[in-house]
């Protein structure tokens, strides 16, 4: 797909989710829960790149996440929290990284998926400093020094959490197109091969790694400000389980997939829950296994599988 | 340390006591996942899933022996009859439907439908059984308390968890392992671990030996859920707590023999039960740290032989 | 003639069997080196040495004065060492192109992190190699979808990418159809000549070593058991028997397809 279409259906696709928001209010608000997690998504489609399938990463989006919620305290203002947090989920993600970029497959996956789980359990028994389960719940914060109201501050919010999406999604299509992401792609398939061309496969995955945390920061920081409460449930494995599974439900091909997938996912999700209060899971499950099934492209590869069928038409 | 001994003794032999009955329950569902894992290289998400439901699917039988007015002791057998029934049934639709379909495609893909697997189980679980706390601890009463002698104190510990929990698990330990090394069946899953490839060069039916292995993984799963049943009550996302566990077990241990599974459940299982009765504030994490710091020193894990490529 | 790069006492075993034990071995600037030798006498695992992947059990070994035992893969190929392999290692979802390419951003790194791999210089570049190694043709192909004889070629195409001053080949024409094994010699020969790069390679056909090779070693139990320019190895009949068991050539190239076929 030429660049020139891909930006022509971004622009559609951040209209259409601001469209949507507008026309059913309620939809603003898990639009951009959905962007939120699209971007923690994203790396976890640069792992995939690599091969390396990583059950931990709702470390680096709770991390951002509780940075955001202590910080908010002192200073409650978006533009300042949302670069700190994500600069400490990257930070956390480089020193993380040094450590589990030693390993593949499910050793890489199960070290990610252990830290994340440390995590969980330090929010969860900390009480006198975290409040364990119940979480802590956010003061509202300003946006550029200004006091929104409510409603104001879900559009801000929004339009926030699409901004970041369109630039890290066009960051991340260069990065797979440069040397250092096509390096990325040679871990899954042949890393030794690096080694005897002079590049190491770790420091490769561990930029990618890095970018990976920093993104899922960015997530995490807009999802605390935009429901206003943190919980350990944010780290538990099922929910780094979640970022995978919106990733193959977009699918892996394209940067659009991650966001797809997640509005896609978010939108069943709150559907399913309406529809049958006990068994949203399952649905989301079914779906899940009916896209593996019939669809291992996820979503993005089923709409270019039919817009190519359209043209050779 | 004198006085901290014979201050903290007493906790210590319980803790280790229940540490071992801890560590009988995580190696049957680990010991599962490494078997399953080796034929499918598949880690399969949905395996804690049939710990959880061969724990409520015994806890039910056993009530409804009892409405029945059945003669107790009847419940002890039912534990294995139930876990039996779940691998049987499950396992092998499980295996066909699903696993079989997605052979050869991405592994992340194949994870990724164990995971999907998952998020069904644990709603027909809740749909099945409800949210409300399952116990049925008939096996525990019916079996009474044993006092261990313990320096001058004796301490109070049930025969279930004594002897029923860590027996079936040692009798699972050496049947498999006799199975593995001295059956024909047996060998074919250790062909097939080894090289698929070749096993199937050799004539070995890879197909039939994935849908044993399996079954046999799944019914494993589910006895370690039943064999836990009696002692600890059965609550939604138990099977997503024991899924990780295992995880950190099979991870802890690297791929290899089942030997090398039980020495990590035994390792895991007795740090967790310290934890609980000395930091209990660590109790989750203590499995974790005691992989991160296995896999800092060995990266193959405890057991695991490193993997060389030919190149 | 200096010595580029020279091998002292290298022993290494695996379980019972020496693949080295006590290898004395001198590649000199600007010669084609075979090593020819019986199946797991320990060939490949001289090129595994010199290039940091294996560590040999003791002994030494020098790259223009300097040791490099010790030294990661990455970093020998910096200094100059490059490989291919007996078993063609690409980036199987990758194309040809595309390997080529990466190999060339590899040694010309470091790279501008958002510049696209097929930008210009690096894509210019690799038809360029791919054309010399008559793979632009197939440029466009994933690289698992290439046959033996040219996933072989593009295996050695992404060594000589990384412009090394030593190139270590192993078995560089096996699993080639024996109807394009003398092509591919010819290729690699204008190839490594055009580019001076001095070339030590593995090989069990002895029609390819008599073609390509400046000075034979033959390697058995663990030892150089002979060295010398291919007519006097090759001809010399106590050696083909007792080392690696085939009839001489230089009779016609009948004898030398079948004695090929005896070493593999």
């Amino acid at each position: 797909m030429s660049r020139s279409t891909e930006i022509l259906l971004a622009l559609i696709g951040a209209a259409l989710v601001l469209a949507l928001a507008w026309a059913v209010p309620w939809l603003r608000f898990v639009m951009t829960i959905a962007l939120a997690k699209g971007l923690a998504v994203l790396g976890i489609l640069l792992l995939l790149r690599a091969g390396q399938v990583s059950f931990g990463h709702a470390l680096y989006l709770a991390f951002a996440a509780y940075a955001v919620a202590f910080g908010a305290s002192v200073v409650p203002e978006t533009l300042v929290l949302l670069p700190l947090a994500a600069l400490g989920a990257a930070l956390l993600g480089l020193v993380v990284g040094l450590f589990v970029v030693r390993y593949r497959e499910i050793f890489f996956g199960m070290l990610n998926l252990a830290l994340s789980m440390v995590f969980y359990s330090v929010l969860e028994k900390f009480y006198a400093i975290t409040h364990g389960t119940d979480g802590i719940r956010l003061p509202p914060t300003t946006f550029a020094g200004q006091t929104l109201s409510n409603e104001a501050q879900g559009w801000a919010m929004l339009v926030l959490a699409l901004l970041l999406s369109l630039g890290f999604g066009a960051l991340i299509r260069a990065y797979l197109a440069s040397p250092m992401g096509q390096a990325l792609a040679g871990i899954k398939t042949r890393e030794t091969r690096l080694e005897f061309m002079g590049i190491s496969g770790r420091r490769v995955l561990l930029a990618a790694y890095v970018l990976s945390a920093l993104m899922a920061g960015c997530g995490g920081a807009v999802l605390a400000m935009t429901t206003r409460h943190v919980t350990p449930a944010l780290a538990y494995w099922t929910a780094s389980g979640e970022l995978v599974f919106i990733a193959i439900l977009g699918g892996a091909g394209s940067v659009f997939g991650p966001f797809l997938g997640a509005v896609a996912y978010e939108l069943t999700r709150v559907y399913a829950a309406a529809l049958v209060a006990d068994a949203w899971q399952m649905i989301l499950g079914l779906v899940l296994l009916l896209v593996i099934l019939f669809a291992p492209g996820g979503l993005w590869g089923m709409g270019r599988a039919l817009l190519a069928r359209r043209r050779s038409a | 340390m004198g006085d901290w001994l014979s201050q903290n003794g007493l906790l210590l032999g319980l803790a280790t006591l229940d540490g071992l009955s801890y560590a009988a329950a995580v190696f049957m569902v680990a010991v599962g996942l490494n078997l399953v894992f080796g034929v499918l290289r598949i880690l399969n998400i949905a395996h804690g899933s049939l710990y959880a439901i061969g724990g409520y699917a015994a806890a039910s039988l056993s009530l409804f022996l009892s409405s029945r007015g059945l003669p107790e002791w009847l419940s002890l057998p039912a534990l294995v009859v139930a876990a039996a029934l779940v691998g049987v049934l499950l396992g092998p639709v499980i295996e066909r439907l699903l696993l079989r379909r997605v052979e050869g495609q991405e592994p992340v893909l194949q994870l990724l439908v164990t995971f999907a697997l998952f998020m069904v189980l644990e709603d027909l679980q809740k749909l099945v059984w409800g949210v409300q706390p399952v116990v049925s601890d008939t096996p525990v009463r019916l079996l009474g308390n044993v006092e261990i002698p313990f320096g001058a104190d004796t301490i109070p510990f049930t025969a279930y968890q004594l002897f029923v929990l860590p027996g079936i698990a040692l009798l699972t330990l050496v049947g498999l392992a006799w199975f593995l090394r001295r059956t024909l069946a047996g060998r074919m899953i250790v062909a097939v671990t080894e090289d698929r490839e070749a096993a199937r060069a050799m004539g070995i039916d890879a197909a039939k030996v994935t849908l044993l292995t399996f079954t046999a993984g799944a019914a494993l799963a589910a006895l370690g859920g039943a064999l836990a049943s009696p002692v600890a009550s059965l609550v939604p996302g138990v099977g997503a707590q024991t899924i990780v566990l295992s995880f950190a077990v099979v991870a802890t241990a690297g791929l290899g023999r089942v030997e090398g599974a039980a020495v990590t459940a035994l390792l895991i299982g007795l740090g967790r039960a310290f934890a609980v009765y000395f930091e209990p504030e660590l109790e989750v994490v203590v499995p974790y740290i005691i992989m991160v710091l296995v896999l800092l020193i060995r990266p193959q894990g405890l057991f695991g032989t490193p993997e060389t490529r030919r190149i | 003639m200096s010595v580029l790069l020279s091998a002292r006492g290298l022993r290494i075993a695996f379980g019972g069997l020496k693949a080295a034990d006590g290898i004395d071995l001198d590649v000199m600037e600007g010669e084609f080196l075979a090593i020819i030798g019986p199946n797991g006498a320990g060939k490949t695992t001289f090129i595994n040495m010199a290039t940091g992947y294996l560590r040999p059990q003791a002994g030494s070994i020098t790259y223009d004065g300097q040791p490099i035992l010790g030294l990661k893969p990455r970093r020998i190929v910096k200094a100059g060492i490059a490989r291919s392999f007996q078993l063609p290692q690409l980036f199987t979802e990758h194309t040809v192109l595309e390997n080529a390419a990466l190999a060339i951003a590899a040694r010309a790194g470091p790279w501008a992190p958002l510049a696209p791999l097929l930008q210009r210089r690096f894509r210019a570049e690799a038809e360029e190699l791919l054309d010399r190694f008559g793979l632009l043709p197939l440029a466009d192909r994933r690289a698992d979808a290439l046959n033996e004889g040219a996933r072989k070629l593009a295996d050695i195409a992404m060594a000589v990418a990384l412009k090394p001053r030593l190139l270590l080949m192993d078995e560089p024409t096996s699993g080639v159809a024996s109807a394009e094994k003398m092509a591919v010699v010819e290729t690699l020969t204008r190839v490594l000549r055009d580019s001076r790069v001095t070339a030590v390679f593995v090989e069990h056909d002895m029609e390819v070593v008599a073609r390509f090779a400046d000075r034979v070693a033959v390697w058995g139990q663990g030892k150089i058991m002979a060295l010398g320019p291919p007519q006097q190895i090759l001809n010399d009949p106590a050696v083909l028997r007792d080392v690696i068991g085939v009839a001489p050539v230089g009779d016609g190239a009948g004898t030398g397809k079948e004695g090929a076929h005896a070493a593999t």
